[in-house]
C-alpha cells in the first residue's frame, strides 16, 4: 500500500537511547554541581536597568556604586554597549532606583536614563519558585492522565518520559551555560511541554492507527512505518515554528532573548524526543497490537466533519 | 456531493471572519498622547472654566492641542498634537491649576464612533509595553489577627466580670489564641460553657497546671479566613480610593492570592509620589469638644472641612479612638427617614468609646479627618525654576454631633444631609486600612523601553510571519495560499478576541502570538500531509481532500487539547509574564482550530469542490 520504503528509525534506537541518557546525566550533573542561575524573579533582590548615551564601562560603574556603600553589586551589559543592568541584594527601600540613578548620574558627564527598576521580595521569589515547579508537575500529571485516557497507559509513560527528557535537557543547558533562568524562561519551558506533546501525540496517533490496520508486522516495523509517514509533517511543523522562533531570537530584544532560546532548543529536542524517546519507550514496554484494539467501534458520526 | 458546504455554512464562516475583522480594527488606530485632569477631591468635578484655563495656559506656551473634552462631567481630557510635548503640557497645566487638580499623562483612544457603538475598542497594553509602575503589596495578616485577638481579650475580660466568672489572668498567646487562668476548676468549666455558647468562633481547650486551671481559646480556621478576607477587601477598597487620587488613566488594583494586592499604574513614572499616596495614612480621630472651662493647653482649635457647617470648634487634645479602630461605616436612614451614618468600631475601640462617652452624655463629639498632604510651590534656584514640595498634615472636622447616650462598638451619627452622610461614610471608610501593608515587589518600566518593546515585538511577528508565509506558499502552492489566508485570519481573530474580552497584551503575550503563528500552521500541515498521502495511495482528488481532512481532524483535536491543557494550567498557576503568555497561547489555539480547519476547508471546497478535478495544486506529489 505504500511504495515509499520505510526508514529504519528504530535501528538507531540503542544509539539514541545512549545519547539521551548521556545528555540527561550531563544535565543532572550540571544541575547538581552548578545549579541554575536563577533570575531576580526567583531569588528576590533589586535590579536596575539604565541607559547611557555612549558606551558604559561596567567596571567603573561597579566601583562607583561600591564606593557609595552598595554591597553585593553586579553590573553587566544588557543587549548593547549602552545598556547596563545593575543587580544588588539590597533589601527594599523606597526610591532605590532613583537613588542609584542619581549616584550614576553624578559620576558621569553624559545623561543616564532609568529604563526599568525591579524589586522582588525574597518571600515572593521563593513563592514564585514553588509555584513554577508546581505548574510544571501539574502540567505533566494532567497530560499523563489525558494521554492514558485517550490512548493507552504505555503511550502516556512514553509521552511523559519524553517531556521530562526535554525539560531536563533544557534546564541542563541553562545550568551548563549559566544562562539566567527567570519567569519568562519558565513560561518557555511550559510551552515546550505543550509543543513537544503536540509532536508526540501526532506520532502516537499514527502508531495507534497503524497497529489497528496492519496485521502481519512486527511492532518495530509498525513504528518505523508510522515515523516515516509522519516525518514530513514533523519536519515542516518544526521548521515553521523554528522560523518564527529565530525571528524572536534575532529581533525580539533582550527581554525575551532567553525565552526564545529556551523554546528554540525545546523545539529541536522536542522533535527528536517524539521520535526517539516516546517511540523507544513504547518498544521497551513491548507495545503490541492487543494493547490497541479499539475497546468498541469508533463511532461514525465524524462523517460530517469539515 | 463531496466537498461542498451548504450555503448557510459559507455565510456563517464569512460572518465570523467579518466580526473578527471589525473587532480587531480598533487596534489599527494609534492612540493620541493626551493629558487628563482630575479634581483632587472626590466630590469635585472639572468644569468648562477650569478646562479653558488649562487650554489658555497651553496657548500661551505654544503647545498645540486638539479634541479637548469633558468626560462624564468629572474629568477633562486634552489631546496633545506633538507627543514630545506631552510631559511639558502636563507641567504647564499642573502649574496653572494648582494642587486642587491632578494632571496625569494619558493615551486617548482614537477608535471611530461607529466602532465604539459596536462595543469595539483596542487592546490594553501591559506595563512592559506602555511603561509604568507595578507594585505588589502584602497585607500583614498576623498583625491584623493579633489586633483582633487583643480586641476579643478585652471584651472577654469585661464579659467574665459581668458574668461573675472570677478569673486570675487573661492573656493573648501565640497562634491567635487567648489563655485564661482560673483558681477554681468549676469556674473554669462554667467559663468554658459560656465561651462555647457566646463565642462559637473559638475552639476551647482546658488544661490543669500546677499554678491553676487554664482555658485556651483558639480562633477557628473558618473565622481566621473570614477575618483575612475582610481585611483584604477593606484594604483593597482603601487602596482603590487612594489610587483614584493619583488620577492615573487606567489603574489596576487587584487581589492576588490570600494576602496580596497588585497595583499597576500605566504611564506613571514618578514611583516616589505614587508610593507616598499608596502608603499614606489618611486617618480619623474621634475627640470630645472642649468644655468652655477647659484650659487652653489641653485643647486645640480646628476648622470644618465643609465651611457651611461653621467656622471652627475647640476640641480636647485627648484622642478617644482613631480611624484604625473603625471597622465599617455605612450611610443609611433612620426610622424618620433622616440620613445617618452607622459606624462600627472594633472591640478595643468600642470599649474605650463606651468608657469615655458614659461620662460625656450631652456633650459633643467631633470626627477629625487627618490627611498627609503636599503643597507645591515654585521657586528659582540658580536661575532655574523648580517645583518644591512641602509636606504638611491637615486636620479638619468632618462631623460634630451631640452624644445622646453612652456609645458602644456600634453607633450612629445623625442630623446630616443625604449627600453629606454618604460623603462622611466614604471618608470614614477611606481613612483606614484594616490591616498594615508593606511593599513586596516593585517594577518600573520607562516609557522608552515600553515603546522599544512594542517595536521589537511587532518586528518579530512580521518577520516570523513573512518567513512562514513564504515557506507555505513554496511548499504547498494553492493549498499554501489557502493556509496563509487562514493564518492571517487567525491573527486577526486572536486580536479581536483579546480586544473584546479586555485581555492585556504584554511582551510575553506577543511571544505567545509568534508561537501561535508557528503552531497554527501545524494543523494545515497535518491535513495537507494527509491529503498528499491519500493521493499517493491512489484516491482521486475529491476523495483525497475529504479523507485527508477527516483523518487529520482527530489528531489535530488531540494535539490541540493537550496543548490547551498546558496553557490553562499556565494561566491558573502562573503570574505576570507567564499569564500573559498563556492567554494569547490558549486563545490562539482555539481560533486556529476554526481558521485552520473550518476556514481552509471552506476555501478548498470553493476552489475544488463539486466539480471534476484532475490534479490538486498541493506541491510535492
Amino acid at each position: 500500500m505504500n511504495d515509499v520504503k520505510d526508514m529504519n528509525f528504530m535501528g538507531m534506537r540503542k544509539v539514541a537511547a545512549a545519547l539521551s541518557i548521556a545528555l540527561i546525566l550531563i544535565s543532572i550533573g550540571s544541575l547538581i554541581t552548578q545549579g541554575l542561575k536563577l533570575g531576580l524573579d526567583f531569588t528576590g533582590g533589586t535590579l536596575i536597568e539604565v541607559a547611557y548615551e555612549t558606551g558604559a564601562n561596567v567596571n567603573d560603574i561597579r566601583k562607583t556604586l561600591e564606593s557609595s556603600g552598595y554591597e553585593d553589586v553586579t553590573v553587566q551589559h544588557f543587549g548593547s554597549e549602552e545598556d547596563v543592568l545593575v543587580r544588588m541584594k539590597e533589601s527594599y527601600r523606597a526610591n532605590l532606583g532613583e537613588e542609584v540613578l542619581q549616584v550614576l548620574q553624578d559620576a558621569t558627564e553624559e545623561d543616564v536614563v532609568l529604563r526599568r527598576s525591579e524589586f522582588v521580595g525574597s518571600q515572593v521569589g521563593e513563592e514564585l519558585r514553588d509555584e513554577g515547579g508546581l505548574a510544571l508537575l501539574l502540567a505533566l500529571a494532567v497530560v499523563m492522565i489525558y494521554v492514558a485516557a485517550r490512548f493507552q497507559f504505555k503511550f502516556s509513560v512514553g509521552a511523559v518520559v519524553a517531556l521530562m527528557h526535554d525539560v531536563i535537557i533544557i534546564l541542563g543547558l541553562f545550568s551548563l551555560m549559566q544562562i539566567e533562568f527567570d519567569l519568562t524562561v519558565l513560561a518557555a519551558l511550559l510551552a515546550v511541554i505543550g509543543y513537544s506533546l503536540n509532536d508526540t501525540i501526532v506520532v502516537a496517533d499514527r502508531i495507534r492507527e497503524n497497529f489497528r490496520i496492519i496485521r502481519q508486522m512486527q511492532p518495530i516495523d509498525v513504528i518505523n512505518r508510522s515515523l516515516t509517514q509522519t516525518l514530513g509533517r514533523t519536519l515542516v511543523t518544526s521548521l515553521t515554528t523554528l522560523l518564527v522562533l529565530l525571528a524572536l531570537l534575532w529581533v525580539g530584544g533582550e527581554l525575551i532573548h532567553n525565552f526564545a532560546l529556551a523554546l528554540t532548543v525545546g523545539v529541536v529536542v522536542g522533535t527528536y524526543s517524539s521520535i526517539y524517546v516516546s517511540a523507544n519507550i513504547l518498544l521497551y514496554m513491548q507495545i503490541s497490537r492487543e494493547d490497541l484494539l479499539p475497546p468498541e467501534e469508533e463511532n461514525e458520526e465524524l462523517d460530517d466533519r469539515p | 456531493m463531496l466537498n461542498k458546504y451548504p450555503l448557510w455554512k459559507y455565510f456563517l464562516i464569512v460572518m465570523v471572519c467579518a466580526l473578527g475583522v471589525v473587532y480587531s480594527l480598533p487596534n489599527l488606530y494609534p492612540p493620541d498622547a493626551a493629558v487628563q485632569i482630575t479634581p483632587t477631591k472626590s466630590g469635585d468635578s472639572v468644569d468648562e472654566y477650569t478646562l479653558n484655563k488649562a487650554l489658555s495656559a497651553l496657548d500661551e506656551n505654544g503647545v498645540a492641542y486638539f479634541g479637548e473634552e469633558l468626560q462624564e462631567g468629572k474629568t477633562a481630557l486634552i489631546r496633545i498634537e506633538d507627543t514630545e510635548l506631552q510631559l511639558q503640557a502636563k507641567g504647564i497645566i499642573q502649574r496653572e491649576l494648582g494642587d486642587g487638580f491632578i494632571v496625569a499623562l494619558n493615551l486617548a483612544p482614537t477608535t471611530p464612533q461607529w466602532l465604539m457603538d459596536m462595543g469595539a475598542g483596542p487592546m490594553t497594553l501591559g506595563l512592559d509595553l506602555s511603561g509604568g509602575v507595578h507594585f505588589l503589596m502584602e497585607v500583614d495578616m498576623a498583625e491584623f489577627l493579633d489586633q483582633r485577638v487583643d480586641g476579643y481579650r478585652d471584651t472577654l475580660k469585661r464579659n467574665f466580670r459581668e458574668q461573675k466568672l472570677r478569673y486570675k489572668r487573661v492573656v493573648s498567646a501565640e497562634n491567635h489564641s487567648i489563655e485564661v487562668k482560673f483558681t477554681k476548676a468549676d469556674t473554669r468549666d462554667e467559663a468554658e460553657n459560656y465561651v462555647r455558647r457566646e463565642y462559637p468562633e473559638f475552639l476551647t481547650e482546658t488544661q490543669d497546671k500546677d499554678d491553676g486551671f487554664w482555658l485556651t481559646l483558639q480562633l477557628t480556621p473558618a473565622k481566621i479566613k473570614e477575618f483575612e478576607d475582610y481585611a483584604l477587601k477593606q484594604n483593597l477598597t482603601t487602596i482603590r480610593n487612594r489610587v483614584n487620587e493619583l488620577g492615573v488613566a487606567e489603574p489596576l488594583v487587584q487581589r492576588q492570592g490570600r494576602n496580596r494586592i497588585v497595583i499597576e499604574l500605566p504611564g506613571v513614572q514618578d514611583t516616589a509620589a505614587a508610593k507616598k499616596i499608596l502608603g499614606k495614612a489618611a486617618n480619623l480621630e474621634f475627640r470630645l469638644e472642649a468644655l468652655p472651662s477647659a484650659s487652653r493647653f489641653s485643647t486645640e482649635e480646628y476648622s470644618f472641612k465643609d465651611p457651611t457647617r461653621g467656622r471652627s470648634a475647640r476640641l480636647e487634645k485627648t484622642i478617644i479612638v482613631t480611624g484604625d479602630n473603625v471597622s465599617n461605616a455605612q450611610p443609611s436612614f433612620d426610622e424618620n427617614s433622616q440620613p445617618q451614618v452607622n459606624i462600627n468600631l472594633d472591640s478595643t475601640g468600642g470599649a474605650i468609646m463606651g468608657q469615655v462617652t458614659k461620662k460625656a452624655i450631652k456633650r459633643r463629639m467631633a470626627v477629625l479627618f487627618v490627611e498627609h498632604k503636599v503643597r507645591t510651590r515654585y521657586e528659582t534656584q540658580d536661575g532655574v525654576e523648580v517645583a518644591v514640595e512641602d509636606k504638611y498634615v491637615e486636620k479638619k472636622i468632618i462631623s460634630l454631633a451631640t452624644i445622646q447616650s453612652a456609645l458602644g462598638s456600634s453607633f450612629r451619627i445623625t442630623g446630616l444631609e443625604p449627600a453629606e452622610s454618604s460623603e462622611l461614610a466614604l471618608l470614614l471608610r477611606a481613612g483606614a486600612l484594616a490591616a498594615p501593608m508593606y511593599f513586596v515587589e516593585e517594577r518600573t518600566v520607562g516609557p522608552s523601553l515600553g515603546k522599544e518593546n512594542i517595536e521589537l515585538g511587532v518586528t518579530s511577528v512580521q518577520i516570523g510571519l513573512a518567513m512562514v508565509l513564504i515557506f507555505m506558499l513554496v511548499y504547498y502552492r494553492v493549498f499554501g495560499v489557502v493556509a496563509n489566508i487562514a493564518l492571517a485570519f487567525n491573527l486577526t481573530m486572536l486580536l479581536a478576541v483579546m480586544s473584546v474580552i479586555g485581555a492585556t497584551l504584554t511582551l510575553p503575550g506577543i511571544a505567545g502570538i509568534v508561537l501561535t503563528v508557528g503552531m497554527a500552521v501545524d494543523a494545515n500541515v497535518l491535513i495537507f500531509a494527509r491529503i498528499r498521502e491519500e493521493l499517493k495511495a491512489g484516491l482521486n482528488p475529491q476523495q483525497a481532500i475529504h479523507s485527508g481532512y477527516d483523518k487529520a481532524f482527530l489528531t489535530i483535536l488531540d494535539a490541540n487539547i493537550t496543548t490547551l491543557i498546558v496553557a490553562v494550567i499556565l494561566f491558573a498557576v502562573g503570574t505576570g509574564p507567564v499569564k500573559g503568555f498563556a492567554v494569547t497561547l490558549s486563545i490562539g489555539i482555539i481560533t486556529s482550530m476554526f481558521t485552520a480547519i473550518v476556514l481552509t476547508r471552506a476555501m478548498i471546497n470553493l476552489i475544488y469542490g463539486g466539480r471534476r478535478v484532475e490534479k490538486l495544486s498541493i506541491g510535492g506529489v
